[in-house]
């Protein structure tokens, strides 16, 4: 059964009389207590997309055309008090970076206690004790100390359990979590996500994990979904892919990383840059970058095709999947 | 290889004093106003050579005191004791306008491409302000020149040179930040997480630029990250670091193959690795503390998860190590004798 359902997304930023197309398309499907993955470099959409998810796209963005369904009902167009009943309740976020996300003059208990009472019609003490009680299920040490502190007063690891608890107090279905690790160490981010994984299959929660690592996304998430310029490229297991990537993007980008190559030697760009939102490139918009480009890449866009490992768009799979049925039929 | 170190650091200490105020620091103690101040120890007696030619990267948590270091060695920040030789002159005490001489040889390049660079100066701008700085008597044209050189050394159009760093993406202004620190021809460069805001194919490029340059030039990089797959894959030696003290030293090969200190095994076992034989995580209990009194004892001791009374009580030395590493580590060092 799945959870959340999104259908031919389409988002755009207006500007002046230009139309800048930000999603493309998109459509995914995510099941109760499942973990998926969005990974792409910077301006591939994948914030965005989490933002859609929760319709905080400001002005000038606005969601074009597509569907958003949870538990079979439609979220977009709800108005603003529907809205709110959805987030937070139903579907939570974690932003990169824990200090923007909590008031800086409210102390961590008055933050969360506020969380409690717009939702539910209980007394400040109960509020206060499951507030606390959250704290102690992200590990955080003495919790009643916390509560009364403010957020500079704690480290960026700190306010990111925060955080995790602030959204384990309603329990909500879904967690979108937009690079929640960039932001802190390594020994902090490996605590970090242990934490998050456990809390997901604790109280079976989902989760749309946004990140530029695959590192990380090969530890949280079943699924992997590769973003570029707007719209997903390739759809899969993430051990398959990571093992077999398909499409030349999700090759390129496991490439570049430094334990790919052997030491000291150069690793393996890819060439250029992310096209930003004005001059996507036509026909597949990584043409331009990818190093096995044809003539037809140029004009048309490639359709999603299964190749056995993932769901790809690439006319160079769709081809070399083409030959290999050839081959077989004339094997036969 | 010719062992020359270039860059000494000993026995560095840097403390930086927070000051509350004219009337906060005097508190009233045992029937006498007295002044007190809260330090933060950032460095401990730092011990570290950089020999000619090498890449040493410094790794460790936030607030280990590995930025402190970086600005500590250019002359950013003076320091409270301790001493740094560059070849053979000291450098620590100097002032800036006897300091412009080693400004030449030794670079820096930031950490946050988009604060380090002027934005309301053009890309030639920036350069040429360099250039012309510590090549006074350089005509115009020879500038020109050079500046378009140096564009293109690191990958960018000569049509770059008129525009301002806001038109650029991040990974072309660390390039613009990298062919600044390489105007003046230096032959060390100080890197202070030069790729921490960049995502992961940039920071290919990147870093597949900074080890093009170091074969031509002939360059020495003190690399400061907490990435270690990054460390992994572009260090000549690695140091690592925590509480402002150097914990383990030891070459690329030895400290991945086989980690000694505490830290530095936990620290190797948090990078998310893409196979999944990958060793199993060590938690580490909390985070770094804030050196706000100096440690007695060894500085990992609140984390260690092998912590025996001795590492309270007595700081640990820096011991070689029959593979080449230096590690400061008691439980180590009884390992050993045992």
């Amino acid at each position: 059964m799945s959870l959340l359902t999104v259908k031919n997304l389409n988002v755009a930023f207006r500007l002046g009389k230009q139309e800048l197309p930000a999603l493309m398309d998109v459509s995914f499907s995510l099941d109760r207590g499942e973990r998926i993955a969005f990974v792409g470099e910077s301006g591939a959409g994948k914030s965005i997309l989490g933002f859609s998810i929760v319709n905080l796209i400001s002005k000038p963005g606005y969601i074009q055309s597509g569907s958003i369904k949870l538990n079979k009902k439609e979220i977009i167009g709800l108005n603003r008090r529907q809205m709110q009943e959805i987030r937070g309740k139903r579907i939570a976020m974690i932003f990169q970076d824990p200090m923007m996300t909590l008031n800086p003059v409210l102390t961590i208990g008055q933050q969360l206690v506020e969380a409690i009472k717009s939702h539910t019609n209980i007394t400040y003490r109960d509020a206060k004790n499951i507030a606390i009680e959250k704290l102690l299920s992200v590990q955080i040490a003495s919790p009643e100390r916390r509560f009364n502190q403010y957020p500079h007063e704690l480290s960026g690891g700190m306010r990111q359990r925060v955080i995790i608890a602030a959204i384990l107090l309603l329990n909500p279905d879904v967690i979108i979590a937009d690079e929640p690790t960039t932001a802190l160490d390594v020994t902090i981010q490996a605590e970090i996500l242990q934490l998050l994984l456990e809390i997901c299959k604790k109280n079976d929660v989902a989760l749309i994990l946004i990140s530029h690592d695959l590192g990380i996304v090969s530890k949280v998430a079943e699924r992997t979904l590769v973003m570029y310029a707007g719209r997903i490229v390739e759809e899969g297991p993430t051990l398959e892919l990571i093992n077999d990537p398909q499409h030349p993007y999700t090759q390129g980008l496991l490439n570049a990383l430094p334990q790919m190559a052997l030491p000291g030697q150069r690793l393996n760009q890819i060439k250029g840059s992310m096209p930003s939102l004005a001059d996507r490139p036509s026909g597949c918009a990584f043409h331009n970058r990818c190093p096995y480009a044809m003539e037809k890449c140029k004009d048309q866009q490639p359709e999603f095709i299964h190749s056995g490992i993932s769901t790809v768009s690439c006319f160079m799979i769709e081809e070399m999947l083409e030959e290999e049925r050839n081959a077989q039929e004339g094997l036969l | 290889m010719t062992q020359i170190p270039l860059v000494q650091i000993s026995h560095l200490e840097k403390t930086f004093t927070k000051d509350k105020g004219i009337f906060s620091p005097f508190r009233f103690n045992k029937g006498k106003f007295q002044r007190q101040q809260e330090s933060v120890y950032a460095l401990n007696g730092v011990n570290l050579t950089i020999l000619k030619g090498e890449t040493l990267c410094v790794v460790g948590e936030t607030g280990c005191g590995k930025s402190t270091l970086a600005r500590t060695l250019m002359g950013l920040t003076p320091p409270t004791s301790g001493e740094i030789h560059y070849l053979n002159d000291r450098i620590d005490h100097l002032d800036d306008n006897q300091r412009l001489l080693y400004r030449r040889r030794m670079q820096m390049v930031f950490q946050n491409p988009y604060a380090s660079l002027n934005p309301r100066m053009t890309v030639y701008q920036t350069l040429r302000e360099a250039i012309s700085f510590h090549n006074p008597q350089m005509k115009r044209r020879n500038i020109d020149e050079k500046i378009e050189g140096l564009l293109n050394s690191v990958g960018l159009y000569a049509d770059a040179m008129d525009r301002y760093p806001h038109e650029f993406s991040g990974g072309q202004r660390q390039r613009i930040s990298l062919a600044r620190a390489l105007s003046v021809e230096p032959e060390f460069i100080v890197a202070d997480e030069p790729l921490a805001a960049l995502d992961v194919s940039v920071q290919a490029q990147v870093l597949n630029l900074m080890m093009d340059k170091q074969e031509e030039q002939d360059l020495t990089y003190l690399f400061i990250t907490h990435d270690l797959a990054v460390v992994e894959h572009f260090a000549t030696r690695v140091a690592v670091m925590y509480l402002g003290k150097v914990c383990e030293l030891a070459s690329r090969e030895t400290l991945f193959s086989a980690p000694k200190h505490p830290y530095t095994k936990a620290l190797l076992s948090a990078i998310p690795r893409l196979d999944t034989n990958a060793p199993e995580l060590i938690r580490l209990s909390g985070e770094v503390p804030t050196p706000m009194e100096k440690p007695i004892g060894c500085v990992f001791q609140a984390r260690c998860p092998d912590a025996t009374p001795r590492c309270f009580s007595e700081p640990p030395i820096m011991k070689k190590q029959k593979d080449g590493s230096s590690i400061a580590c008691h439980v180590h060092e009884e390992d050993q004798t045992s």
